[in-house]
């Protein structure tokens, strides 16, 4: 038995999100009292593979079958899925981001589990096996008892802390065949963005609404995001009309983020846009509406006007920093 | 080419979510149901494709698994635009069942291009979209927020981490679609309206398959702390705070 974990790399690098995803299936691993195995597709040099070790896992699979580098949500599935048999997986862990949701509910059905997706706690027990879920986009949590024999969970980013346990893991070399008339997708072209922080990792995320009145107006924004070592956002109103890029924006219908302290500038507060980013672990709201719905969320508010404070706390960061 | 677009209908998106008695369910009394914004929005992009006869698309058809009494839901799309719907006659039971309903009327009915929204408004799943490729052993895209067709080729974008990919894949395929896909939803003009009642409709009965996953209660989101007020004139307060109190920078 075993608690498999999919842990997923960028250009043979892997990410806090992925050490998050070994912390929690660790974590998992000893409610069912069975050891972490960590699957790696791609090609990841050992000294990478190990530091998946110091966070719990047992063993670490490594798969570097050259068919796979692209994703192909149902090869990926197929592998991993195989690999679930092997190792008699009880519980497999992803994360709630793009790949995880592509492969996940795949892999339910070739492996008749079910899934609990975009969870942010430990299961609250394990028989039977339910979870804790997020529903109506926030507006409500739900007890979500798993009833098939093998589980799968998709761990939403930024939500569970790394635990370092100091240990080490044995890394086994493994060549899964995939067929390869069953590998479809073919990626033409690829545009990456580069140099920034991308809005999903970051920790502090500055983000701009309605309220900013002007794209021009977005400088001290940005340079408050850049002294904190954050990324920017903004409401779907602003990358609607074009004033900041689609990526930012964030919400129901954007993306949805968890970072440690979202700071929301001219942003009323829509449940729509409180949808993407309740789950932040500190919400500031700078508004000159004292009323405003974005201060019933927010744990620190200014009421003030954006242009006049913004550059004030630009100064007070670098202070700070100095 | 044939296109499917699987709608689900959720509680209009400033609903206040309130539960049955001993929060077994949600109350549903007076709750305004809308389309799932993300399938209206596969909607959308579906009939655009259609528009420009160059695409060769033959139809749009929309799916939905739910009731008799959710049939307005594939009313107000066929209203908006589609050429007929299929309800298949069942509660929703978890997303592993809805994909099994889907997935076998795809099989019977032959579609090229299945649409399917990255989520569902109300749990959040974002799964039946790529159960149903599962089932039928089709290929899926996920994370799609572009498609058109070049020279009969669908082509898809799809959001990676920190960027896109451009990918094709041979049809039949599931498209699991998001943000980007299409501007703005389209919306039913009155002669849409009129047609609705000329649409066909066709009335499948649910096929045997077993949830896996059972929401066995609901609870309300705890409550924020009060929020601290800072004054404007002195900001510096606040990162002082967010350093010091709250230790997040
Ligand atoms: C189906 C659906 C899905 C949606 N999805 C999303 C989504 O994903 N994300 C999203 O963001 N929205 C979404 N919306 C839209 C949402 O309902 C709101 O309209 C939107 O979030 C408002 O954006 P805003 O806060 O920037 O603008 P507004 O609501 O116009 O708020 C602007 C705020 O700025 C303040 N302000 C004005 N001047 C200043 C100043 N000088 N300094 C400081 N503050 C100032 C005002 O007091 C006000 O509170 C969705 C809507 C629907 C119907």
């Amino acid at each position: 038995m075993s608690v498999l974990v999919y842990t997923e790399n960028w250009e043979g690098k892997f990410k806090k999100l992925t050490f998050e995803l070994v912390s929690y299936a660790s974590e998992i691993a000893k409610m069912v009292n069975s050891s972490v195995t960590a699957v790696s597709i791609g090609k990841v040099d050992e000294t990478e593979l190990r530091k998946l070790g110091n966070y719990g896992a047992a063993k670490i699979i490594s798969i570097e079958n050259n068919h796979l580098s692209t994703l192909d949500n149902q090869a990926y599935a197929i592998v991993l899925g195989e690999i679930a048999q092997k190792e008699t997986a009880s519980v497999i862990v992803l994360s709630n981001n793009n790949t995880g949701k592509a492969v996940a509910p795949r892999l339910s059905v070739r492996l008749k589990a079910g899934i609990g997706s975009g969870v942010s706690k430990l299961p609250l027990s394990i028989i039977p096996f339910t979870l804790y879920k997020r529903t109506y986009s926030g507006n409500a949590f739900a007890h979500v008892v798993i009833k098939s024999e093998i589980k799968i969970l998709t761990l939403a980013q930024n939500s569970f802390s790394l635990i370092e346990t100091g240990s080490s893991a044995t890394i086994v070399k493994m060549d899964i065949p995939v067929d390869s008339y069953l590998i479809k997708t073919k990626v033409n072209d690829v545009h990456k963005q580069t140099g920034r922080i991308l809005l999903t990792d970051a920790d502090v995320v500055v983000s701009g609404g309605r309220g900013m009145k002007s794209p021009d107006n977005w400088a001290p924004l940005v340079e408050l995001a850049s002294v904190l070592g954050g990324a920017t956002a903004c409401s779907r109103p602003v990358s609607d009309e074009g004033w900041r890029p689609h990526e930012e924006h964030t919400g129901q219908t954007g993306k949805i983020i968890a970072p440690n302290l979202y700071i929301a500038v001219g942003i009323s507060g829509a449940t729509q846009h409180l949808a993407g980013i309740s789950s932040s672990r500190y919400i500031v709201a700078i508004n000159t509406d004292k009323d405003a719905p974005i201060f019933e969320a927010a744990q620190y508010g200014i009421v003030g006007d954006a242009m006049k404070v913004l550059p004030k706390l630009v100064t007070a960061v670098k202070e700070l920093k100095k | 080419m044939k296109i499917l677009v699987c709608i689900s209908n959720v509680p209009d998106t400033t609903t206040k979510i309130k539960f049955t008695e001993g929060n077994r369910s949600i109350d549903t009394a007076g709750i305004q149901w809308v389309i799932n914004p993300w399938d209206e929005l596969s909607l959308t992009r579906a009939l655009e494709l259609k528009d420009d006869p160059a695409n060769g698309i033959k139809s749009v058809t929309v799916a939905h698994v739910g009731p008799g009494s959710s049939e307005p839901t594939i009313r107000k799309a066929l209203a908006i635009g589609a050429d007929d719907g299929i309800r298949i006659n069942s509660e929703s039971a978890d997303a592993y069942y809805v994909a099994a309903q889907l997935a076998e009327v795809i099989k019977k009915e032959h579609f090229d291009i299945v649409l399917c929204g990255i989520e569902s408004s109300d749990f959040n799943g974002s799964m039946v979209g790529g159960m149903i490729s599962e089932y039928l052993g089709i290929p899926s895209v996920s994370a799609v927020s572009g498609i058109k067709i070049e020279n009969g080729q669908p082509i898809l974008i799809r959001e990676i981490d920190g960027g896109k990919e451009v990918v094709s894949v041979p049809a039949p395929f599931v498209a699991i679609v998001q943000k980007g896909i299409a501007k703005e939803p389209r919306i039913a003009a009155m002669r849409g309206i009129m047609m609705t009642r000329t649409k066909p409709v066709k009335v499948f009965e649910p096929v045997a398959a077993e949830p896996l996953t059972e929401i066995t209660i609901f609870e309300k989101p705890a409550p924020r702390t009060a929020c601290k007020f800072i004054d404007a004139e002195n900001p510096a307060q606040l990162i002082e705070l967010l350093q010091n109190e709250a230790k997040v920078i």
